[in-house]
């Protein structure tokens, strides 16, 4: 399913104007009917584990979209210099290396998302995604047009993430991004034990297992196939 | 920690792909049918089983301070995923020479593995709970076991699932995640056993 749908590679002539409409598309396509996640299927791997909250969520998307942008570069620059059958290698060393710096850079600023998020940093490497478009794309384009693709693909990614991830925290622990909303004391901005309205509600402990981030992305997957019956893949 | 309890707890309580969503790509694209399925496992156990020691070899001997006491930890990363890539390559010339069939039916899957996250995850899950070179082992057999364990479940019950009337949007993928999702429920009433308290250590 994940060759069928990733775009088509045309080699194209050097862009007219640095930002024309066909560089727009390089970032709202991955946005919506090529997005990594529901669409491509890759780089699912590393994140979804941190996704019960807002804040992890959000730190990995802008690593992954830094990561992904200036791999992509990288190896564009290089794309006429690498071996085929050591290709592999290179973009994982230059992954790898990249992956280093944003691990050193959270560990320096901040500590506490750092131990959080624990080996799911390290695990960038492995996320299909950026390899992924290294082999679709960078490959076969020039720096500028593989740096907008890995930005695009980047924020798509991180796009279903926050998404999942505000959902999960919401209806899990009743907060957003730490913001306590709704709960049982009066720690929340609604006191579930005081309130007439709310005395109902209790959060839902499932969605901060695991399982519940699954669930949440088949109904996005749902949706979004619904709207766009020519995207379903029977297998 | 005992061999066969971490061996048991890497492998059902805490499984790479239920509970830590690790080589997840590999094993959507992989679970289409049983046979490509339990290939892909098999290799998987047999890298993870490699790697991981040599990784903690070199984790232990070379980077913490192991050339002239300098810390050289910041090379992890890439050390780790050359040792899992280059393994990778080797698998792939010991497979082609001794059984071509198996080769030509992993096809495309094997160079693949190189970037399951399961593999890396594991490497790093034995750096970060400070495991030693048994524990390695075991956690990295144990871990591809049930890495093993969990493809092949999805594979089979997706090959019968392709002739029910699944909803149109959620056919193919959406209910491989759902059914995933499922599957991490029921693997979640094993969490919270400890092995090593049942057998009495």
């Amino acid at each position: 399913m994940a060759e069928t749908a990733t775009t088509t590679v045309v080699k194209t002539d050097e862009p007219k104007l640095p930002f024309g409409k066909k560089e727009r598309r390089l970032i709202t396509d991955p946005l919506g009917d090529n997005n990594p996640i529901t669409i491509q299927v890759l780089g699912i791997c590393s994140a979804l584990a941190v996704t019960t909250q807002v804040i992890p969520s959000v730190v990995i998307s802008i690593a992954v979209i830094f990561v992904c942008a200036f791999s992509n570069v990288i190896i564009s620059m290089l794309r006429n210099h690498i071996p085929k059958q050591v290709r592999m290698i290179v973009q994982l060393v230059v992954i790898a290396t990249l992956v280093t710096v944003v691990e050193f850079v959270l560990k320096a600023f901040s500590y506490d998302v750092y131990k959080q998020l624990s080996v799911f940093i390290g695990l960038i490497i492995t996320n299909c995604i950026i390899m992924g478009r290294l082999e679709a794309f960078a490959m076969a384009n020039n720096p500028w047009r593989s740096f907008l693709d890995g930005i695009g693909n980047g924020l798509g990614y991180g796009a279903i993430l926050v998404a999942v991830a505000i959902l999960r925290e919401f209806f899990g622990k009743g907060a957003i991004a730490g913001m306590q909303i709704i709960g049982p004391n009066a720690d929340y901005l609604i006191n579930t034990s005081e309130s007439w309205l709310f005395g109902w509600y209790a959060p839902n402990n499932l969605f901060v297992f695991p399982p519940a981030a699954m669930f949440i992305i088949a109904v996005m997957i749902w949706i979004q196939r619904t709207y766009r019956p020519n995207l379903v893949d029977i297998s | 920690m005992d061999f066969l309890n971490l061996f048991i707890k890497a492998a059902f309580i805490e499984n790479m792909v239920l509970a830590y969503f690790l080589g997840m790509c590999s094993y959507l694209a992989v679970s289409k049918t049983v046979k490509t399925a339990v290939g892909l496992g098999l290799a998987v156990i047999f890298v993870l089983g490699i790697t991981m020691p040599i990784n903690w070899l070199i984790n232990t001997y070379l980077l913490d301070g192991g050339i002239m006491g300098m810390d050289l930890t910041f090379l992890r990363l890439i050390l780790f995923i050359a040792v899992i890539a280059s393994m990778v390559q080797l698998v792939e010339m010991i497979i082609e020479k001794i059984s071509p069939s198996l080769y030509n039916s992993l096809g495309i899957f094997l160079p693949l593995i190189t970037v399951n996250c399961a593999i890396l995850g594991g490497s790093l899950f034995m750096v970060t709970r400070e495991y030693n070179l048994i524990d390695s082992v075991a956690f990295g057999l144990g871990g591809g076991f049930g890495w093993f364990l969990a493809v092949i479940a999805i594979a089979a019950i997706r090959e019968k699932i392709r002739y029910s009337n699944v909803p149109p949007g959620l056919r193919g993928l959406g209910m491989a995640f759902l059914l995933t999702g499922l599957m991490g429920i029921a693997f979640m009433s094993l969490m919270g056993i400890d092995p090593a308290a049942l057998t009495g250590k």
